[in-house]
């Protein structure tokens, strides 16, 4: 059925017709909604004996999340930035005991300086915690991605993380087309634990393993993130069987016959991308799009293939490993050594900064032209981090690096107020 | 679900026939005597782990999740902190827990635990839950689950073995290591301060009743029938409990192993570790103390004390700890005539 919802309240219809057991709830934005709207439904009813917990943190949200995958409910909770970081050892802890868990992350910078808007820094801190990641284009595909990832996060025994850009999605209204129940129970069976705390049958779950054993452990969990790379694209098809609809899989294709320059991307910054990429085409430029759908596994096979006859890629992405550089793009140097590609990174939109067609128009000119530089930041105010480099190196007292940003920033609208305690 | 009765032959294990001095209870009537003394204990923790001789943390675990164990018909699971006990019971791939057990984080047992009884409730079964943790698990980095928990009076009892530090990583001091105490990382060094420092301490079954909740007691590993008869009430009842057992570790303290009962006895004999049981918020139930012991008599046997029989200010810190007891005694009435408790 069509319905114009909130990007959250999208999720959290999708989520009840998931049938889960338990959701833990602890807000943080952007996510809020999300989680607001679940204990409404549980409320109304919608959700049937599903037990919704209101927890101190969000450590104890995922904490209690992995008592209650343990005895073998479907649980579900979403976070944020601070918040996953704050769940960090528990996130690390599910993957490790093979919790099939579902997490919503609403993407969202990570402070110092506390941010509130959207960038992939918090999901790409856990890139390595053995969580599958799965990033959302539009608001349709997070509702879609979340149904899949119940069903591949139970039939591996895995947890799943399913990304969507704060704000830009979760507070979005869009026209989501939200199956039925029927269909819902058609595609995703009751959950069938692996393992599961039963006092007719008791396990213990958890011990200590010494070094005799933890390599082994390790490389098995590395072995199931392997298998994913083919159960995503096999429950995408299962999915479209019932739904009618693509979506989902591990890389989308956009306009990528016979290009020579491809950008490869993750989460809702896509859309932009390929309408700038469908203005170039249409002017004769040999450009093309890769949208990468799960970062972890990550698709290193099926990129090659999709990249091989290109000159160059260009990966634009929100996230950025201070003192190394782009995360994804360097997932994807890895994937493209020795076909002699050249990989660009360029990182855009840390923090909220709006990334636009023209930008966007200049940026990829200017690879296809091979003047773009291996890292690249995009609209990145050269003047004002000069600036404040220099006056670093002039004075030994300094307040909090963005304050005196902001100060700078403000100098010509002779703004004082964020100038105010910084000792100049 | 399997009852006792049903259970496998190997985990009827053997009786821990000891004499009258430790857990013997042929001299016992038949209704006071411990769940050890029955064929049909559940021996939720079988022997063969790996704790140290004399541990009582071990011997409190045992007795309190064999009391659960019977009181729930089997029908139970544990959910653990990282710790000694985690650690000494399994060393993967072996496990002495004979029933379902998780251990997941050092901070987490008690919203793990909470999980663990939303499940069951979304599922409508009435397998009840159990969190354990240590004193640091339980006092300092769990806390903030621990309180969560009985806020929201989760149906779960959280029984913290409290052995005074953290003897898993090599006995550093806890939010419950009392004043004057060697730790690793209050070394009976410097003038001012030997030992641990007296700051207005930490009381988590306090804590715990501040919070409401329907149950609360405190315990020790010499008074196990006490301890069993509290387990026992604990689990007739739904929400949140809560029970403090006093468990000596003879590692940590530098002790000899045969003193664990002793100095268990002792702590409470001196007044230090009050025994009693609170519901909603309200002591309800106190156990007398039968012949009072000043606090030397606790401390003496102790290497973790040593220092403070050496220096004046270790003497200060000694008059301190037994104004401590004074206190307790006074605000529990424990040198009363009547015996309160059943037990
Ligand atoms: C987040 C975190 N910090 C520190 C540790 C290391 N650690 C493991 S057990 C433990 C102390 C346990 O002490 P306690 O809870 O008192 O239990 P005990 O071993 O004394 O029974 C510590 C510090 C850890 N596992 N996790
Ligand atoms: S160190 Fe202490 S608590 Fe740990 S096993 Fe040994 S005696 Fe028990």
């Amino acid at each position: 059925m069509l319905k114009q919802l909130e990007g959250s309240h999208a999720v959290a219809e999708a989520i009840a017709l998931c049938r889960p057991e338990v959701i833990c709830a602890y807000p943080i934005s952007p996510q809020t909604h999300i989680v607001e709207h679940c204990g409404e439904l549980v409320r109304e009813g919608k959700m049937g004996r599903c037990e919704y917990m209101n927890v101190e943190s969000e450590f104890a949200a995922l904490s209690a999340c992995i008592g209650s995958s343990a005895c073998g409910a479907r649980t579900y909770t979403a976070t944020a930035s601070q918040g996953l970081l704050y769940m960090a050892e528990a996130v690390y802890n599910a993957s490790g005991l093979g919790l099939p868990i579902v997490m919503t992350i609403a993407n969202r910078a990570i402070g110092a300086p506390i941010n509130i808007w959207n960038d992939h820094t918090d999901s790409m801190s856990m890139r390595d915690a053995g969580w599958i990641q799965l990033f959302a284009e539009t608001n349709q595909e997070a509702l879609d991605l979340h149904i899949q990832a119940f069903k591949i996060a139970e039939r591996l025994s895995q947890p799943v993380m399913v990304c969507m850009d704060g704000f830009i999605l979760t507070h979005a209204y869009e026209r989501v087309d939200m199956p039925t129940q029927e269909q819902v129970d058609q595609f995703l069976p009751p959950l069938q634990p692996r393992q599961v705390l039963d006092p007719s049958n008791p396990y213990s779950i958890g011990a200590m393993v010494g070094p005799e054993a933890f390599t082994e452990v390790r490389y098995l969990a590395h072995d199931k993130q392997m298998q994913a790379l083919d159960v995503i694209p096999e429950i995408a098809a299962e999915f479209r069987d019932i739904f009618g609809r693509d979506s989902g899989g591990l890389i989308r294709e956009y306009r990528t016959k016979g290009a020579e320059t491809i950008v490869v991307t993750l989460g809702s910054v896509a859309g932009t991308i390929k309408d700038t990429v469908d203005e170039m085409r249409d002017a004769g430029e040999k450009i093309g799009v890769v949208t990468i759908g799960s970062f972890r596994p990550f698709p290193g096979a099926a990129l090659r293939a999709a990249l091989q006859g290109a000159k160059r890629v260009v990966v634009v992405e929100k996230s950025f490993a201070l003192g190394f550089g782009g995360v994804v793009a360097n997932n994807i140097m890895m994937s493209m050594q020795g076909t002699g590609i050249h990989v660009h990174t360029v990182v855009a939109g840390l923090g909220g900064r709006p990334i636009t067609i023209p930008s966007l128009h200049r940026l990829f000119a200017t690879a296809v032209r091979d003047e773009l530089e291996d890292v690249h930041f995009l609209d990145l105010r050269w003047d004002i981090v000069k600036a404040e480099i220099a006056r670093q190196r002039a004075q030994i007292a300094s307040g909090p690096v963005a304050e005196s940003i902001l100060r700078n920033i403000q100098s010509d609208t002779a703004g004082q107020s964020a100038s105010q305690g910084v000792r100049a | 679900m399997k009852q006792i009765d049903e259970l496998s032959p190997e985990q009827k294990v053997k009786f821990y026939q000891k004499g009258t001095f430790t857990v013997g209870n042929r001299l016992v009537d038949q209704a006071n005597r411990t769940v050890q003394a029955s064929m049909a204990r559940s021996n939720a923790i079988t022997s063969g782990h790996r704790a140290c001789q004399g541990c009582g943390e071990a011997l409190g675990a045992r007795y309190a999740l064999d009391t659960a164990m019977r009181a729930t018909g089997g029908n139970m699971i544990a959910a653990n902190a990282t710790g000694c006990l985690e650690v000494f019971t399994t060393p993967y791939p072996e496990t002495s827990w004979q029933m379902p057990w998780m251990h997941s984080l050092f901070g987490n047992a008690p919203a793990v635990a909470s999980g663990m009884q939303a499940a069951m409730k979304a599922k409508g079964r009435d397998t009840r839950i159990i969190a354990q943790g240590g004193d640091g698990g339980t006092v300092d980095i769990g806390f903030g689950c621990l309180s969560g928990m009985f806020e929201r009076n989760d149906d779960v009892l959280y029984i913290c073995y409290d052995n005074e530090a953290y003897m898993n990583t090599g006995v550093q001091r806890s939010g419950a290591t009392p004043g004057g105490a060697r730790t690793a990382t209050t070394m009976p060094v410097g003038e001012q301060y030997p030992g641990n420092v007296f700051g207005t301490g930490k009381n988590l079954p306090r804590i715990a009743m501040a919070h409401n909740i329907p149950y609360v007691a405190t315990a020790s590993v010499a008074y196990l029938q006490d301890l069993e008869a509290k387990v026992e009430r604990a689990m007739q009842i739904h929400g949140a409990r809560y029970i403090h057992v006093y468990v000596p570790c003879p590692l940590g303290w530098g002790c000899a192993s045969h003193e664990t009962i002793n100095l268990a006895r002792l702590v409470v004999e001196t007044g230090f570790f009050p025994l009693f049981e609170a519901e909603h918020g309200r002591v309800v139930r106190t156990r007398p103390i039968r012949s009072r012991v000043p606090i030397e008599e606790y401390l003496r046997p102790q290497r973790r004390f040593a220092h403070l029989f050496k220096t004046e200010s270790g003497k200060a810190a000694i008059a301190k700890l037994q104004a401590m007891c004074d206190h307790n005694i006074a605000e529990f009435d424990l040198l009363r005539e009547e015996e309160e408790t059943g037990r």
